[in-house]
């Protein structure tokens, strides 16, 4: 035998830690849960307004009527703010011992030795570990959690936050407006190139807890900066709200990317706002992995709003039995000459649903502009359903934009054609799925490729026969 | 006889049920090359994939053993394992996998676990099994028979041939779609395999591939049954003469299956 099958029972990340959450507020979402969320934190002013402001524009927006079912999602049961322990810690010694026990069984230490340039874990909804090396420091990049920013680099966080993505823009935006708490924030000088990822993991693991992180990543003129992310999730039995908000400003002939994998619990609901906006020449690219919850609706955006901007969208979404991913992506072409790329690799398994969902536009002013948009699925079961529903908006007649969707099953004579090498169905099976995500585990960062490969591992087990 | 043996019994098979195969006898010992031809249709190709067990193929009566275990009930990953090996006419192509780790996933499930080949070795014995079949080295690093022609996907079968080493190889129209040149460098390779132990069944329409490889047995196929088995100058008469004296000789008018 080659590889030893998975073992089956216990899913390694489906573990979860004793709570030492030490302030949370009660459940259900009010004027004073936020006003508290605020008070604790001690704001500035204008903040505490804004997370009012955005509470007002929550009440008043509906739920959306398409995407996934939200029926069973209910406000009141959630626990908007949790705090672990007093304070950011820098430094992995000062980690409350069993955070790293979490974090160990993650595999964040070793990860960091290799890759790390900085470290913002999130636990629960505070970020609790920060490690920025000192190089970064020295180039004047900013990466601290965004409650730190807020305190320390005001006047910059004020100029960017809720930019691109304002609280009305939907009734998930408007929600973690209100209540958001924890995520990064990044800054990048001008013409500063940061060789290494910065990573940040996030986790919830309080039930019931919602976590809304706010990201907000500044790429200035020239600069380089890429992102990473990674979600694991203990498994829980009721159902727990994700709602984020990443917002990402790449200036004049900045480079950003980011990549998520996340691999939410069967009973999350993974809602989340990502835009960036690329100004001239600029370069966006989001690497989303979407595994695990129980509905993800999520489509990162980018605005191509300079000349010759590019937008780049490569996902994957795998959704097994009970759950749904409603992902895709937006492009939206707003200047001459830019171009965009989606790739969208879906596959579903034991009557799992995927949908890419996506709308690519091109405005008035788009000469020249271009798009390329791929949708592949791979169906692993009679059960398993995919859908594509891509949304073109054409304002001008000089583009281009090409778009093929494709829908397979995992032949017989594939399966055939590898084991009769004495490969086993099973590792066969297996091999076909690797393949077909091959696009875009090629473009995570070696550690993440590898932590992706074994979830995906896990997740098929027991796809066969 | 050293090697192993491979007893094929009153062969019945069908698919999409229809008879295809109705009574083939054939036995292959370690050591031993046996060419199988015949016309287009006669049932070749379906001898070959039901010995190596694929779903399509319903075998209805008859057995096939290796060594004294029954084939017929093992998956075709078991098949595989037991030592029988399917060199195919038209092998599937595999997105985003590649062909060295395929091929090392090949070779390690033929081996015991903790016993994996090492990767310099396998590199190593893949870099000279290339150079044997006049390979291009980039072609370990492509995806698996994605985008090969026709003669590179045959001299990849032959490449795994040669790697995992079976114990009985059956060979299914290894040599269509491949030009005189290709043809002998393929050759090459599977006469390099050549040894008292190693049993191979060639499957063929045409006789020049036999100009290569010489047959210790030549068997006729037609009507799904082997009609004629001879020695190499069966083949030769075959080359010179074609089926009809064989038709003429056994009073069979359509020599296909589907008479």
């Amino acid at each position: 035998m080659a590889k030893k099958a998975p073992e089956v029972g216990e899913y390694q990340y489906g573990f979860h830690e004793k709570d030492v959450s030490i302030f949370r507020t009660q459940k259900g979402l009010t004027k004073e849960v936020v006003e508290q969320i605020s008070n604790y934190k001690e704001e500035p002013k204008w903040m505490l307004d804004f997370r009012l402001k955005s509470l007002e524009q929550f009440y008043k927006m509906p739920m959306p009527q398409w995407g996934g079912d939200l029926q069973e999602l209910n406000f009141d049961d959630i626990t908007y703010y949790v705090k672990p322990s007093e304070r950011s810690e820098r430094s992995w010694d000062e980690v409350p011992e069993e955070i790293k026990n979490t974090f160990d069984r993650l595999g964040i230490p070793e990860a960091e030795q290799k890759y790390l340039a900085g470290v913002s874990a999130q636990y629960e909804s505070e970020v609790v570990y920060h490690n920025m090396e000192k190089d970064l420091e020295d180039m004047g990049v900013i990466f601290k959690d965004t409650d730190s920013a807020l305190k320390e680099n005001e006047d910059l966080f004020k100029e960017y936050f809720g930019k691109v993505i304002p609280p009305s823009d939907n009734k998930f935006s408007a929600l973690n407006s209100a209540v958001w708490s924890g995520g990064s924030f990044i800054y990048v000088p001008k013409n500063t190139k940061v060789e290494t990822p910065l990573q940040a993991y996030f986790r919830i693991n309080s039930e019931n807890m919602g976590q809304f992180e706010r990201t907000l990543i500044i790429a200035d003129e020239g600069s380089s900066v890429h992102y990473v992310e990674g979600c694991t999730a203990p498994t829980y039995s009721s159902s727990s709200l994700h709602s984020a908000v990443v917002e990402i400003f790449v200036k004049d002939n900045a480079y950003c990317r980011y990549t998520t994998i996340q691999n939410w619990a069967n009973n999350v609901y993974n809602l989340v706002t990502k835009r960036a906006v690329a100004e001239s020449n600029a370069t966006m690219e989001w690497v989303d992995g979407n595994l695990g919850s129980k509905l993800t609706m999520k489509y990162p955006a980018v605005l191509l709003k300079g000349e010759g901007a590019r937008g780049m969208t490569l996902s994957i979404a795998l959704a097994g039995k009970g759950q749904h991913q409603d992902a895709g992506a937006k492009m939206h072409h707003l200047a001459p000459n830019t171009s965009s790329t989606i790739v969208s690799k879906s596959i579903s398994k034991h009557g799992g649903k995927v949908t890419y969902r996506g709308i690519v536009q091109f405005g008035r002013k788009a000469e020249g502009a271009r798009s390329n948009v791929e949708c592949d699925t791979l169906i692993m079961d009679n059960e398993s359903t995919s859908d594509t529903i891509p949304y073109n908006e054409i304002m001008n007649e000089n583009i281009s934009l090409e778009h093929e969707a494709k829908v397979s099953k995992v032949s017989e004579e594939q399966l055939f054609y590898l084991m009769s090498r004495g490969i086993s169905e099973e590792e066969a099976t297996e091999m076909i799925v690797m393949g077909f995500i091959e696009p875009f585990t090629k473009e995570l960062p070696m550690e993440y490729a590898v932590e992706m490969n074994r979830l995906i591992k896990f997740e098929m087990e027991g796809s066969i026969g | 006889m050293a090697g192993s043996t491979l007893e094929i019994k009153d062969l019945h098979v069908e698919i999409e049920g229809q008879e295809i195969l109705k009574g083939v006898n054939l036995t292959i010992n370690g050591g031993e090359f046996h060419a199988v031809m015949g016309p287009n249709g006669t049932g070749k190709s379906t001898l070959s994939s039901a010995i190596m067990g694929h779903p399509k193929y319903e075998v209805t009566k008859g057995e096939i053993i290796l060594d004294g275990e029954n084939v017929l009930e093992m998956e075709v990953d078991e098949r595989a394992k037991a030592g029988l090996f399917l060199a195919m006419q038209y092998p599937s192509e595999i997105s985003g996998v590649t062909n060295s780790d395929f091929l090392r996933s090949s070779i390690n499930a033929h081996r015991e676990e903790g016993d994996e080949i090492s990767l310099m070795k396998f590199i190593k014995e893949m870099d000279n099994t290339m150079d044997t079949l006049e390979m291009d080295k980039n072609m370990a690093q492509r995806y698996l028979n994605e985008g090969f022609s026709g003669g590179e996907k045959k001299r990849n079968e032959i490449l795994q041939l040669m790697m995992i080493q079976p114990a009985i190889a059956i060979l299914d129209e290894i040599d269509s779609g491949l030009d005189i040149d290709a043809l002998k460098v393929v050759s090459k390779g599977i006469n390099e395999m050549r040894n008292d132990s190693f049993g191979c069944l060639i499957i063929t329409h045409y006789q020049r591939l036999l100009n290569y490889i010489t047959p210790d047995k030549v068997h006729v196929m037609m009507q799904g049954r082997i009609v004629k088995s001879g020695g190499p100058e069966l083949s030769q008469r075959l080359e010179e003469e074609g089926y009809d004296w064989i038709k003429q000789e056994l009073g069979i008018e359509d020599e296909t299956v589907n008479a």
